[in-house]
């Protein structure tokens, strides 16, 4: 019995550590991983409020799971933490507004790239294309 | 010398956009709030050390008033509580206290041995209030003007130039003296 207790304790500790919470329903239980998973940890930046041990995170996991089985939408629950936090709180940042330059700089960026790869290709080809000294040499009219 | 222009020009916007990027990154100290220019949460809250007695936010209404995040397990809210004691001193603008989930004991003799600054505390105990103000470490302190609304807050130990700057300013001329 104590090595069975031992194990579990082994096996679930990583799972455990943090976060024991559990939902009344398995779907409410999907939303509150996943909602606690992209939310920002604000004390310790690369975490998410999922991972952290901190009293802000616990506390605003307890905001998260009250909010959800008062039966607030996903989205209603994102919108109450960017009001307090800014929009800093998630970790993918919205489509509008500043934060739009996020998505479209590095796209932009690679066209960029591709568009001056391809321009520098061409007129290799073309360069290679005017070198009578290659063609001569590829013909090899000796 | 021509087709160096450009990815010279690129490389200068990369690095000027990285640079001011790096200078205004989310630290602690420059993360700006979400509330600026919206009305202060409401609260109604314990007082600290009176059990009869709760803080309506609203009656704080109506005049500029300053709240301070603070808990006597934050360190820096050490280093700051001199300074605050000063400013109480001025008698400039209300200062409230929000203790930040703490223990009502430690907390009224924390005030007991460093002194009180503030006029009121009130006590939230579950960090609600706190998390409505998107308070994330303490100590915090906001600057609410007479329409309740937040104008300002600072991250971190209070100094005298910060108060001078980003408080003082902010109160209107008739409260000068």
């Amino acid at each position: 019995m104590k090595r069975f207790v031992l194990l579990l304790v082994l096996v679930s500790g990583a799972a455990l550590a943090v976060d024991p919470t559990t939902m009344p329903t398995p779907e409410l239980q999907q939303r509150y991983e996943a909602l606690t998973h992209e939310l920002r940890c604000m004390q310790c930046m690369n975490n998410s409020i999922a991972d952290s041990p901190v009293g802000l995170a616990q506390d605003l996991r307890r905001d998260v799971k009250e909010l959800l089985i008062a039966g607030r939408t996903d989205d209603e629950i994102r919108t109450y933490m960017v009001q307090r936090y800014g929009n800093v709180i998630l970790f993918t940042p919205p489509l509008q507004g500043s934060s739009i330059w996020v998505w479209v700089l590095p796209l932009l960026a690679a066209v960029a790239g591709l568009l001056i790869g391809i321009r520098i290709v061409r007129r290799r080809a073309r360069l290679v294309e005017q070198d009578e000294s290659v063609v001569d040499g590829d013909d090899g009219a000796r | 010398m021509n087709r160096f222009i450009i990815p010279v020009l690129v490389f200068l916007a990369l690095a000027a956009v990285l640079f001011v990027g790096v200078r205004h990154s989310p630290n602690k100290s420059t993360m700006v709030s979400a509330l600026l220019g919206k009305p202060a949460p409401a609260f109604e809250l314990p007082v600290l050390g009176d059990a009869t007695r709760t803080l309506d936010s609203r009656q704080l209404a109506g005049k500029p008033w300053v709240m301070n995040v603070w808990g006597t397990w934050c360190v820096e809210c050490r280093i700051e509580h001199d300074t605050l004691l000063a400013i109480a001193r001025q008698n400039r603008v209300p200062l409230v206290g929000l203790n930040w989930k703490d223990d009502d004991e430690a907390a009224q003799q924390w005030l007991a041995q460093l002194g009180n600054p503030y006029g009121v505390v009130a006590a939230d105990r579950e960090g609600r209030t706190a998390i409505d103000f998107g308070v994330y470490g303490a100590p915090e302190t906001f600057f609410i003007d007479a329409d309740g609304l937040v104008q300002y807050r600072h991250v971190g130990a209070m100094t005298p130039e910060v108060w001078e700057r980003e408080f003082l300013s902010r109160l209107p001329q008739a409260a000068l003296p």
